[in-house]
Protein backbone atom coordinates (compact mmCIF):
# COMPACT_ATOMS: atom_id res chain seq x y z
CA UNK A 1 0.00 0.00 0.00
CA UNK A 2 1.26 2.99 -0.98
CA UNK A 3 0.27 7.15 -1.43
CA UNK A 4 0.74 9.32 -4.28
CA UNK A 5 1.17 12.97 -4.33
CA UNK A 6 -2.75 13.80 -4.81
CA UNK A 7 -3.53 11.21 -1.89
CA UNK A 8 -1.09 13.39 0.52
CA UNK A 9 -2.71 16.75 -0.86
CA UNK A 10 -6.22 15.23 0.04
CA UNK A 11 -4.22 14.13 3.91
CA UNK A 12 -3.45 17.89 4.51
CA UNK A 13 -6.41 18.94 3.10
CA UNK A 14 -8.00 16.57 5.47
CA UNK A 15 -5.69 17.82 8.21
CA UNK A 16 -6.60 21.92 7.53
CA UNK A 17 -10.53 20.86 8.09
CA UNK A 18 -9.42 19.05 11.20
CA UNK A 19 -7.06 21.72 12.61
CA UNK A 20 -9.75 23.86 11.77
CA UNK A 21 -12.43 22.46 13.18
CA UNK A 22 -10.37 22.37 16.63
CA UNK A 23 -8.96 25.99 16.08
CA UNK A 24 -10.80 26.43 19.95
CA UNK A 25 -9.92 24.05 21.29
CA UNK A 26 -6.07 24.48 20.89
CA UNK A 27 -6.26 28.42 21.42
CA UNK A 28 -8.12 27.16 24.87
CA UNK A 29 -4.97 24.84 25.67
CA UNK A 30 -2.78 27.72 24.21
CA UNK A 31 -4.39 29.98 26.74
CA UNK A 32 -3.97 28.19 29.87
CA UNK A 33 -0.07 27.66 29.10
CA UNK A 34 0.56 30.24 26.85
CA UNK A 35 -0.69 32.97 24.56
CA UNK A 36 -3.88 31.45 23.55
CA UNK A 37 -3.30 31.52 20.29
CA UNK A 38 -1.76 28.00 18.86
CA UNK A 39 -5.63 27.14 17.31
CA UNK A 40 -5.21 30.52 15.13
CA UNK A 41 -2.00 30.28 13.90
CA UNK A 42 -1.99 26.44 13.23
CA UNK A 43 -5.33 27.16 11.13
CA UNK A 44 -4.03 30.25 9.59
CA UNK A 45 -1.46 28.26 8.28
CA UNK A 46 -3.43 25.47 6.95
CA UNK A 47 -5.88 27.61 5.48
CA UNK A 48 -3.18 28.97 3.44
CA UNK A 49 -1.81 25.56 2.53
CA UNK A 50 -5.13 24.60 1.56
CA UNK A 51 -5.79 27.19 -0.93
CA UNK A 52 -1.70 26.27 -2.56
CA UNK A 53 -2.76 22.92 -3.03
CA UNK A 54 -4.78 23.80 -5.71
CA UNK A 55 -2.47 23.15 -7.97
CA UNK A 56 -1.01 20.06 -6.71
CA UNK A 57 3.41 19.39 -6.73
CA UNK A 58 4.15 16.19 -9.03
CA UNK A 59 5.52 14.15 -5.77
CA UNK A 60 4.88 14.05 -2.34
CA UNK A 61 7.76 14.84 -1.40
CA UNK A 62 6.91 17.67 -3.32
CA UNK A 63 3.65 18.40 -1.31
CA UNK A 64 5.36 17.95 2.26
CA UNK A 65 7.61 20.96 0.93
CA UNK A 66 4.89 23.17 -0.15
CA UNK A 67 3.59 22.61 3.25
CA UNK A 68 6.80 23.25 4.88
CA UNK A 69 7.14 26.78 3.24
CA UNK A 70 3.81 27.83 3.65
CA UNK A 71 3.84 27.32 7.35
CA UNK A 72 6.73 28.46 8.07
CA UNK A 73 6.00 32.10 6.37
CA UNK A 74 2.41 31.71 7.92
CA UNK A 75 1.88 30.16 11.00
CA UNK A 76 4.08 33.09 13.18
CA UNK A 77 5.23 31.86 16.93
CA UNK A 78 7.18 28.61 17.75
CA UNK A 79 4.98 26.60 15.67
CA UNK A 80 5.27 27.88 12.79
CA UNK A 81 9.64 27.18 12.00
CA UNK A 82 8.75 23.99 14.55
CA UNK A 83 6.16 22.77 11.84
CA UNK A 84 8.35 23.96 8.65
CA UNK A 85 11.12 21.94 9.99
CA UNK A 86 9.06 18.58 10.73
CA UNK A 87 7.54 18.96 7.08
CA UNK A 88 10.76 20.34 5.17
CA UNK A 89 12.97 17.13 6.75
CA UNK A 90 9.93 14.73 6.33
CA UNK A 91 10.47 16.06 2.31
CA UNK A 92 13.23 15.64 1.97
CA UNK A 93 13.45 12.15 3.71
CA UNK A 94 11.23 11.14 1.22
CA UNK A 95 12.93 12.49 -1.75
CA UNK A 96 11.52 12.81 -5.44
CA UNK A 97 9.71 9.37 -5.93
CA UNK A 98 6.36 9.10 -6.91
CA UNK A 99 4.56 6.87 -3.69
CA UNK A 100 5.67 6.08 -0.63
CA UNK A 101 5.30 3.04 1.33
CA UNK A 102 5.45 2.16 5.17
CA UNK A 103 8.87 2.11 5.73
CA UNK A 104 9.65 5.33 3.65
CA UNK A 105 6.66 7.33 6.04
CA UNK A 106 8.23 6.10 9.33
CA UNK A 107 11.68 7.25 7.77
CA UNK A 108 9.87 10.52 7.30
CA UNK A 109 8.53 11.02 10.93
CA UNK A 110 11.98 10.32 12.44
CA UNK A 111 13.21 12.44 10.12
CA UNK A 112 10.39 15.44 11.01
CA UNK A 113 11.50 14.46 14.86
CA UNK A 114 15.09 15.11 14.67
CA UNK A 115 13.99 18.49 13.08
CA UNK A 116 12.21 19.43 15.36
CA UNK A 117 14.37 18.36 18.26
CA UNK A 118 17.45 20.39 16.41
CA UNK A 119 15.87 23.43 15.57
CA UNK A 120 13.88 23.69 19.28
CA UNK A 121 16.64 22.00 21.40
CA UNK A 122 13.41 20.30 23.34
CA UNK A 123 14.26 17.09 25.30
CA UNK A 124 11.52 14.45 25.78
CA UNK A 125 9.75 15.20 29.08
CA UNK A 126 10.03 19.28 28.53
CA UNK A 127 6.27 19.49 27.54
CA UNK A 128 6.34 20.05 23.79
CA UNK A 129 5.30 18.60 20.99
CA UNK A 130 8.25 16.21 20.94
CA UNK A 131 6.22 14.11 23.84
CA UNK A 132 3.74 13.60 21.03
CA UNK A 133 6.49 12.66 18.05
CA UNK A 134 8.59 10.56 20.08
CA UNK A 135 6.53 7.57 20.91
CA UNK A 136 4.65 8.44 17.42
CA UNK A 137 8.01 7.57 15.76
CA UNK A 138 9.28 4.75 17.66
CA UNK A 139 5.75 2.94 17.01
CA UNK A 140 6.15 4.07 13.39
CA UNK A 141 9.07 2.09 13.38
CA UNK A 142 8.21 -0.88 15.03
CA UNK A 143 5.36 -1.53 12.64
CA UNK A 144 7.28 -0.80 9.37
CA UNK A 145 9.79 -3.01 9.85
CA UNK A 146 7.72 -6.03 10.38
CA UNK A 147 6.48 -4.29 6.62
CA UNK A 148 3.40 -2.68 7.56
CA UNK A 149 1.85 -0.25 4.89
CA UNK A 150 1.23 3.70 4.79
CA UNK A 151 -2.20 2.85 6.77
CA UNK A 152 -0.72 0.98 9.68
CA UNK A 153 2.17 2.81 9.98
CA UNK A 154 0.62 5.51 10.80
CA UNK A 155 -2.13 4.44 12.85
CA UNK A 156 0.53 3.30 15.19
CA UNK A 157 1.99 6.55 15.02
CA UNK A 158 -1.11 8.55 15.26
CA UNK A 159 -2.30 6.49 18.75
CA UNK A 160 1.36 6.88 20.32
CA UNK A 161 1.24 10.38 19.86
CA UNK A 162 -2.13 10.83 21.28
CA UNK A 163 -0.82 8.89 24.88
CA UNK A 164 2.57 10.81 24.53
CA UNK A 165 0.72 14.50 24.48
CA UNK A 166 -1.67 12.88 27.22
CA UNK A 167 1.14 11.95 29.28
CA UNK A 168 2.31 16.11 28.56
CA UNK A 169 -0.48 16.48 31.45
CA UNK A 170 1.69 16.06 34.46
CA UNK A 171 4.84 17.39 33.23
CA UNK A 172 6.49 20.67 34.19
CA UNK A 173 7.57 22.58 30.77
CA UNK A 174 10.77 23.67 30.14
CA UNK A 175 10.74 24.83 26.92
CA UNK A 176 8.50 27.39 24.82
CA UNK A 177 6.65 30.30 26.80
CA UNK A 178 5.13 27.45 28.81
CA UNK A 179 8.30 27.27 30.94
CA UNK A 180 7.92 30.40 32.16
CA UNK A 181 4.75 29.69 34.54
CA UNK A 182 7.73 26.79 36.12
CA UNK A 183 5.69 24.34 37.96
CA UNK A 184 2.28 26.48 37.61
CA UNK A 185 2.16 24.47 33.80
CA UNK A 186 2.08 21.29 35.25
CA UNK A 187 -2.26 19.83 35.22
CA UNK A 188 -2.27 20.98 31.62
CA UNK A 189 -2.14 19.59 28.60
CA UNK A 190 0.31 21.03 26.11
CA UNK A 191 -0.85 22.44 22.96
CA UNK A 192 1.54 21.35 21.00
CA UNK A 193 1.60 18.08 21.45
CA UNK A 194 -1.99 17.89 21.11
CA UNK A 195 -1.97 19.56 17.53
CA UNK A 196 0.98 16.93 16.84
CA UNK A 197 -1.22 13.96 17.34
CA UNK A 198 -4.36 15.72 15.98
CA UNK A 199 -2.02 15.73 12.55
CA UNK A 200 -1.35 12.40 13.04
CA UNK A 201 -4.70 11.28 13.29
CA UNK A 202 -6.04 12.80 10.35
CA UNK A 203 -3.52 11.78 7.80
CA UNK A 204 -4.08 8.22 9.57
CA UNK A 205 -7.49 8.28 8.59
CA UNK A 206 -6.85 9.16 5.39
CA UNK A 207 -4.29 6.56 4.26
CA UNK A 208 -5.99 3.82 2.43
CA UNK B 1 32.54 44.85 5.18
CA UNK B 2 29.88 42.41 7.21
CA UNK B 3 26.29 43.04 7.47
CA UNK B 4 23.40 43.06 10.22
CA UNK B 5 20.48 42.05 10.57
CA UNK B 6 18.45 42.90 13.43
CA UNK B 7 15.31 40.61 14.37
CA UNK B 8 12.73 41.31 16.47
CA UNK B 9 8.93 40.76 17.05
CA UNK B 10 8.55 44.31 17.40
CA UNK B 11 8.74 46.83 13.69
CA UNK B 12 9.89 49.29 16.06
CA UNK B 13 12.08 47.96 18.15
CA UNK B 14 14.23 46.24 15.54
CA UNK B 15 14.61 49.47 13.85
CA UNK B 16 15.38 51.37 16.43
CA UNK B 17 18.11 49.24 17.79
CA UNK B 18 19.38 48.89 13.92
CA UNK B 19 19.37 53.16 13.91
CA UNK B 20 21.39 53.49 17.41
CA UNK B 21 23.98 51.12 16.16
CA UNK B 22 24.20 52.48 12.80
CA UNK B 23 25.03 56.07 14.32
CA UNK B 24 28.31 54.32 15.56
CA UNK B 25 28.76 52.82 12.34
CA UNK B 26 27.79 54.61 9.19
CA UNK B 27 29.12 52.57 6.65
CA UNK B 28 27.68 49.55 7.85
CA UNK B 29 24.89 47.91 6.34
CA UNK B 30 22.18 47.35 9.41
CA UNK B 31 19.10 45.80 7.99
CA UNK B 32 16.05 45.58 10.69
CA UNK B 33 13.53 43.07 10.32
CA UNK B 34 10.61 43.39 12.99
CA UNK B 35 7.03 42.95 12.84
CA UNK B 36 4.90 39.87 11.09
CA UNK B 37 4.76 41.39 8.34
CA UNK B 38 1.10 42.39 8.95
CA UNK B 39 1.46 44.70 11.25
CA UNK B 40 1.53 43.21 14.15
CA UNK B 41 4.59 41.41 16.76
CA UNK B 42 5.88 38.63 15.46
CA UNK B 43 8.70 37.33 13.43
CA UNK B 44 8.55 37.00 9.41
CA UNK B 45 10.94 33.97 8.02
CA UNK B 46 10.53 35.44 4.72
CA UNK B 47 11.10 39.07 5.47
CA UNK B 48 14.52 38.10 7.32
CA UNK B 49 15.86 36.31 4.59
CA UNK B 50 15.44 39.15 2.44
CA UNK B 51 17.03 41.08 5.09
CA UNK B 52 20.17 38.71 5.26
CA UNK B 53 20.51 39.29 1.24
CA UNK B 54 20.12 42.94 1.60
CA UNK B 55 23.00 43.10 4.39
CA UNK B 56 25.04 41.07 2.72
CA UNK B 57 27.96 42.48 0.61
CA UNK B 58 29.77 39.29 0.00
CA UNK B 59 31.47 39.03 2.85
CA UNK B 60 29.10 37.81 5.53
CA UNK B 61 26.14 38.48 8.15
CA UNK B 62 25.51 38.54 11.37
CA UNK B 63 22.07 38.24 12.50
CA UNK B 64 20.88 38.92 16.65
CA UNK B 65 17.49 38.17 17.90
CA UNK B 66 15.32 39.83 20.49
CA UNK B 67 14.06 36.11 22.16
CA UNK B 68 12.06 32.76 22.00
CA UNK B 69 10.41 32.50 18.57
CA UNK B 70 12.86 34.98 16.92
CA UNK B 71 15.87 32.35 16.94
CA UNK B 72 14.24 29.94 15.39
CA UNK B 73 13.24 32.01 12.52
CA UNK B 74 16.59 33.62 12.24
CA UNK B 75 18.04 29.83 11.91
CA UNK B 76 16.10 28.89 9.29
CA UNK B 77 16.58 31.94 7.50
CA UNK B 78 20.48 31.59 8.11
CA UNK B 79 20.38 28.10 6.71
CA UNK B 80 18.26 29.09 3.88
CA UNK B 81 20.59 31.75 3.00
CA UNK B 82 23.24 31.87 0.04
CA UNK B 83 26.44 33.50 1.85
CA UNK B 84 27.87 33.37 5.27
CA UNK B 85 25.48 33.65 8.22
CA UNK B 86 25.82 33.66 11.80
CA UNK B 87 23.14 33.58 14.36
CA UNK B 88 24.26 35.18 17.70
CA UNK B 89 23.20 34.78 20.81
CA UNK B 90 23.76 38.02 22.47
CA UNK B 91 22.09 41.02 24.54
CA UNK B 92 20.74 43.12 21.39
CA UNK B 93 21.13 46.63 22.09
CA UNK B 94 24.88 46.17 23.63
CA UNK B 95 25.48 43.33 20.87
CA UNK B 96 24.19 45.33 18.25
CA UNK B 97 26.63 48.08 18.80
CA UNK B 98 29.56 46.45 19.86
CA UNK B 99 29.40 44.33 16.11
CA UNK B 100 28.63 47.14 14.24
CA UNK B 101 31.54 49.00 15.13
CA UNK B 102 33.47 46.17 14.94
CA UNK B 103 32.36 45.36 11.88
CA UNK B 104 33.14 49.30 10.43
CA UNK B 105 36.93 48.38 12.08
CA UNK B 106 37.05 46.09 8.98
CA UNK B 107 36.69 42.79 11.14
CA UNK B 108 35.56 39.13 9.66
CA UNK B 109 32.66 37.48 10.44
CA UNK B 110 34.24 35.57 13.04
CA UNK B 111 35.40 38.58 15.08
CA UNK B 112 32.12 40.90 14.92
CA UNK B 113 30.34 37.56 16.06
CA UNK B 114 32.56 37.12 18.72
CA UNK B 115 32.14 40.86 19.78
CA UNK B 116 28.21 41.02 19.68
CA UNK B 117 28.50 37.67 22.03
CA UNK B 118 31.02 39.25 24.56
CA UNK B 119 28.99 42.42 24.48
CA UNK B 120 27.21 41.08 28.02
CA UNK B 121 29.83 40.69 30.12
CA UNK B 122 32.72 43.70 29.57
CA UNK B 123 35.10 42.93 31.99
CA UNK B 124 38.17 44.56 33.20
CA UNK B 125 41.08 45.18 30.41
CA UNK B 126 44.14 43.41 31.32
CA UNK B 127 47.30 44.69 32.02
CA UNK B 128 49.65 44.77 28.89
CA UNK B 129 52.87 43.13 28.69
CA UNK B 130 55.75 42.79 26.73
CA UNK B 131 57.10 45.97 25.43
CA UNK B 132 54.19 49.03 26.03
CA UNK B 133 54.17 52.65 24.65
CA UNK B 134 52.35 54.78 26.90
CA UNK B 135 50.74 58.22 26.81
CA UNK B 136 48.60 60.61 28.69
CA UNK B 137 45.72 61.95 26.81
CA UNK B 138 43.03 64.80 27.66
CA UNK B 139 39.54 64.27 26.43
CA UNK B 140 39.08 67.55 24.87
CA UNK B 141 35.74 67.70 23.83
CA UNK B 142 32.98 68.52 26.17
CA UNK B 143 31.12 65.35 26.05
CA UNK B 144 34.18 62.91 26.89
CA UNK B 145 34.49 59.15 25.49
CA UNK B 146 30.36 59.11 24.93
CA UNK B 147 29.06 56.62 22.47
CA UNK B 148 30.02 58.65 19.51
CA UNK B 149 33.77 59.34 20.38
CA UNK B 150 34.00 55.70 21.75
CA UNK B 151 33.07 54.47 18.67
CA UNK B 152 35.59 56.76 16.83
CA UNK B 153 38.36 55.44 18.88
CA UNK B 154 37.40 51.80 18.87
CA UNK B 155 37.00 52.07 14.90
CA UNK B 156 40.15 53.76 14.43
CA UNK B 157 42.50 50.58 16.43
CA UNK B 158 40.35 47.85 15.17
CA UNK B 159 42.59 47.27 12.35
CA UNK B 160 45.71 47.70 14.05
CA UNK B 161 48.05 44.35 15.82
CA UNK B 162 48.11 45.72 19.25
CA UNK B 163 45.88 45.84 22.57
CA UNK B 164 45.16 48.94 23.46
CA UNK B 165 43.78 49.74 26.96
CA UNK B 166 42.56 53.19 28.24
CA UNK B 167 42.87 53.53 32.09
CA UNK B 168 40.67 56.39 34.09
CA UNK B 169 40.87 56.28 37.43
CA UNK B 170 40.76 52.69 38.95
CA UNK B 171 39.12 51.91 36.05
CA UNK B 172 40.63 50.13 32.79
CA UNK B 173 39.15 48.98 29.20
CA UNK B 174 39.89 47.48 26.26
CA UNK B 175 40.14 50.12 23.85
CA UNK B 176 38.72 48.47 21.04
CA UNK B 177 35.69 47.89 22.72
CA UNK B 178 32.85 50.85 22.39
CA UNK B 179 31.11 49.47 25.11
CA UNK B 180 34.06 48.88 27.58
CA UNK B 181 35.22 52.41 26.51
CA UNK B 182 31.76 53.99 27.36
CA UNK B 183 31.56 51.94 30.28
CA UNK B 184 34.70 54.22 31.98
CA UNK B 185 32.85 57.03 32.01
CA UNK B 186 35.61 59.78 31.25
CA UNK B 187 33.78 62.49 31.23
CA UNK B 188 35.18 65.67 28.79
CA UNK B 189 37.84 67.34 30.34
CA UNK B 190 39.19 64.56 32.00
CA UNK B 191 42.73 62.84 31.46
CA UNK B 192 42.66 59.39 30.29
CA UNK B 193 46.39 56.91 30.02
CA UNK B 194 46.23 55.11 27.29
CA UNK B 195 48.63 51.96 27.29
CA UNK B 196 49.58 49.61 24.16
CA UNK B 197 51.72 46.79 23.30
CA UNK B 198 51.88 44.47 20.36
CA UNK B 199 53.54 45.65 17.09
CA UNK B 200 51.22 48.29 16.43
CA UNK B 201 51.27 49.53 19.44
CA UNK B 202 53.05 52.67 18.54
CA UNK B 203 50.39 53.36 15.92
CA UNK B 204 47.47 52.90 18.10
CA UNK B 205 48.70 55.53 20.79
CA UNK B 206 49.20 57.75 17.80
CA UNK B 207 45.74 57.65 16.53
CA UNK B 208 43.95 57.83 19.84
CA UNK B 209 45.76 60.90 20.77
CA UNK B 210 45.30 62.60 17.00
CA UNK B 211 41.21 61.85 18.01
CA UNK B 212 41.70 63.42 21.07
CA UNK B 213 43.08 66.89 19.54
CA UNK B 214 40.36 67.49 16.88
CA UNK B 215 38.07 66.69 20.12
CA UNK B 216 36.70 63.60 18.56
CA UNK B 217 35.50 65.82 15.41
CA UNK B 218 32.61 67.22 17.44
Amino acid sequence: MECTAESVAEAMRAVAAVVVEHREELNRLDREIGDGDHGENLARGLRALESKLDEVPSSPGGVLRLAATTLISTVGGAAGPLYGTAFLRAATSVGDVASVDGEAVAAALRAALDGVVARGKAALGDKTMVDALTPAVAAAESVAVTGGGVAEVLAAAAEAAEMGADSTVRMVARKGRASYLGERSEGHLDPGARSTALVLRTLAGRAR
Amino acid sequence: MIGLVVVSHSRQLAAGVAELAGQMAPSVAIVPSGGDGQGGLGTDYVAVGEAITQADSGSGVVVLFDLGSAKMVADMAAEEAEGSVVVVDAPLVEGAVAAAVRAQGGAGLAEVAAAAVGAGSVSAASVVDGEVVRADVELTNPVGLHARPAALVARALAPLDASVVVRFGAESADAKSVLALMGLGAPGGARVEVVASGADAAEAVRRVQELAVRGFDE
